[in-house]
């Protein structure tokens, strides 16, 4: 055992952390197994170093960055609702089909019925909380495993979806809102106009709370490091901003393609809520609770079939965003949306990112970062002319080694105790 | 010492069925003491502590606390008379850090915003009132604690809010020497800070270590409540065993009170 008992002189109100100790600190957490997003990062730079060596044209091109986004907003949104329940140690393979099947619902009603796009989507939406519903209530009041529901709902929402299609039509969509959402760009204005608020206010959040915990004398992080955090994010988003503000159109003169993919403060968006919602509410602790310990959850009195139910809700409502976005971004709906690759793409998402699958441990942000190996990897590895055979095989092999990752840092954790 | 009891039971009877597991079972708790409940396994001891907070409902008898006659019915009716257990396997969410699990289930908010810093503000004065100096920051996640510095932060969440009884189940059951010295330490300070505590334990050295009455259970009936100081340890091992000591305990079981059941003869 490597923890002493022995009295530290200080009590409990120990000592003022500086840049070192908090960076000291930070490395005993990750060789204590405790990783988060650090390798997905680190996996992150090396293979766009790797893609941007050897496509240096193509992978490294603006266009191309701003498809990084556009491609991957189904799989990060699903991956985003899907941290929720992998959470709670449950899964929900059926996510990618819900997705398919609320697009469906919102394509019908645009096309099929003529309706707009603000009776649409929310139509979309509430499909999707409909199905977490019906998912989340099997799960926690019959009983029966996530898996083996998830799965049940997986070969059924692929039939409602055909269904839906008359057997496998393809619906197009003209209206020209949805399909902006994820074809459109924002302004150079808006782009650098968002930019600057992201950045302000994450500044003004980090401050205030070191303000705050200051001024009632608790310990706060070293001002070093939050000023670290401030800058690391403006430089990423800034730089983000002035590549994506660039032309890049292969002919401008026909059609102007610049500014920040609509889609990016789409899933900021999401991002910043639910983080909020999981590290900041009374319903984020409780959701950490129960996928920590559920017995001690349910002896300090929380309702944990309401807390079971309401992942799955939000599970299916990530997905049904997800689906409105691919649908948008192909304007149109086929008997495959949502369907081949989309579902495992969206787990190894929020598995590579860090979340883990023994339940207990991840952020949405763990998604997001997930997100951008899964869709570097699928985009790099296409341009390098890889066949997708050889693709599948690659992120397959990520994936093992996040889950990997996973399992032997929940193993050194309890081995180590620190 | 204090003359009333902070918790009395009376007549305490519960069944699970046809099993009539207590039978009649009296106990006191005052204000600044240490009771020690012991018995052996089956006697009835995580029964009685299970119908104090509100997880069983009791057969008969009746519940007293501060001199009113209260009835609970559940966790949260012990909770709001300032009763806490602190449970054998600690309840503790091991992906949570210290002040998480010590508001768990009871978190403070402004808004809709978790109110962290008043958490932690109130989660070290409860460390600092029990003059807790073993952990190193109160945002360390529960995983990477020792098992003494556990049972530490379980008492620290039971004694968090304004408890007046915390009952503690087999707290040094699992812990090494110096880890249960400390944590017998801490139980002692709960009871030098004005509280009823009730200290279940199967280890003789424990209770005569910290407590200043002991209750033993046998076969589901108080067997006797008297105080440490009066009983050696030989005797509290009499009680625990067969329910009476010299003139202590139980009174002798008449003949009559058995059936017969050897086979052949009648009687």
């Amino acid at each position: 055992m490597t923890t002493t008992t022995t009295t530290t002189a200080g009590g409990i109100q120990a000592v003022k952390p500086t840049v070192a100790s908090h960076i000291r600190d930070y490395w005993g957490r990750v060789r204590g197994g405790d990783l988060g997003s650090l390798p997905a990062v680190l996996g992150l730079l090396v293979l766009a170093l790797i893609f941007g060596v050897a496509r240096s044209d193509t992978f490294l091109s603006a266009l191309n960055f701003a498809n990084l986004f556009t491609q991957s907003a189904q799989v990060v949104f699903i991956a985003m609702g899907l941290v929720f329940v992998l959470l709670l140690g449950e899964i929900d393979l059926s996510a990618g089909f819900a997705s398919g099947v609320c697009g469906a619902v919102m394509a019908i009603l645009l096309t099929n019925h003529g309706l707009p796009w603000y009776v649409a989507i929310p139509a979309a939406m509430l499909a999707g909380i409909v199905i977490g519903l019906m998912l989340g209530v099997l799960v926690a009041k019959l009983g029966i495993p996530s898996f083996v529901v998830t799965l049940a709902a997986f070969l059924g929402f692929q039939g409602v979806l055909l269904t839906m299609l008359k057997g496998g039509q393809n619906i197009s969509i003209t209206d020209e809102f949805v399909k902006s959402l994820n074809n459109g760009n924002l302004s150079t204005a808006w782009s650098w106009g968002l930019a600057i608020l992201a950045v302000v206010g994450y500044a003004g959040i980090q401050l205030n709370r070191v303000r705050s915990r200051a001024a009632r004398n608790l310990i706060t992080d070293p001002i070093g490091i939050v000023l670290f955090r401030i800058g690391g994010l403006a430089v990423l988003l800034f730089a983000a901003t002035a590549v994506l503000t660039q032309e890049r159109a292969i002919n401008p003169a026909i059609n102007s393609l610049k500014g920040v993919p609509i889609v990016v403060p789409i899933i900021a968006i999401a991002m910043i809520i639910w983080s909020f919602v999981l590290g900041r509410t009374t319903y984020g602790r409780h959701v950490y609770a129960v996928g920590g310990n559920t017995e001690a959850a349910r002896r300090a009195g929380i309702p944990v079939d309401r807390i079971r139910i309401s992942v799955f809700v939000i599970c299916s409502f990530m997905a049904s965003i997800g689906g409105i976005l691919v649908v948008s971004r192909a304007s149109s709906v086929d008997p495959n949306t949502g369907g081949s690759n989309i579902l495992l793409y969206s787990v190894g998402a929020a598995v590579i990112g860090g979340t883990s699958l023994f339940g207990g441990k991840g952020k949405v942000i763990n998604a997001v970062i997930g997100g951008a190996v899964i869709a570097v990897i699928d985009n790099g590895m296409g341009l390098m002319g890889f066949s997708s055979g050889q693709k599948y095989i690659f992120t397959g092999l990520v994936l093992l080694a996040a889950a990997s990752v996973d399992a032997l840092a929940r193993r050194r954790a309890s081995a180590t105790g620190s | 010492m204090a003359a009333t009891p902070l918790l009395e039971l009376r007549g305490i009877d519960k069944s699970f069925g046809p099993v009539q597991v207590l039978h009649d079972v009296g106990l006191s708790v005052y204000p600044g003491e240490v009771t020690a409940l012991v018995g052996d396994n089956g006697a009835g001891k995580s029964t009685l502590v299970k119908c104090i907070s509100g997880i069983y409902p009791i057969d008969g008898g009746t519940v007293t606390f501060e001199g009113n006659e209260v009835a609970i019915h559940s966790p949260r009716d012990a909770s709001a008379l300032g009763i806490e257990v602190v449970y054998q396997d600690l309840a503790l969410c091991d992906n949570l850090d210290i002040v998480q699990n010590m508001f768990l289930g009871r978190e403070k908010t402004s808004g809709i915003v978790l109110d962290e810093a008043t958490m932690e503000e109130m989660a070290g004065e409860t460390l600092r009132s029990l003059s807790v100096r073993t952990v190193k920051s109160l945002r360390q996640l529960v995983a990477s604690l020792s098992g003494g510095q556990r049972q530490t932060v379980a008492i620290a969440k039971a004694v968090l809010w304004n408890s007046r009884v915390v009952i503690l189940d087999e707290p040094t059951a699992a812990l090494g020497v110096a880890q249960t010295a400390q944590v017998l330490e801490l139980v002692r300070r709960l009871a030098d800070n004005g509280l009823g505590v009730v200290l279940i334990s199967h280890n003789m050295n424990d209770v005569f270590a910290v407590s200043d009455r002991i209750a033993a259970l046998y076969l589901g009936r108080m067997a006797a409540q008297v105080k440490a100081s009066d009983v050696t340890h030989s005797q509290i091992v009499e009680l625990i065993t067969g329910g009476r000591s010299g003139n202590l305990g139980l009174p002798a079981e008449k003949p009559s009170e058995f059936i017969d059941i050897t086979p052949g003869e009648a009687q």
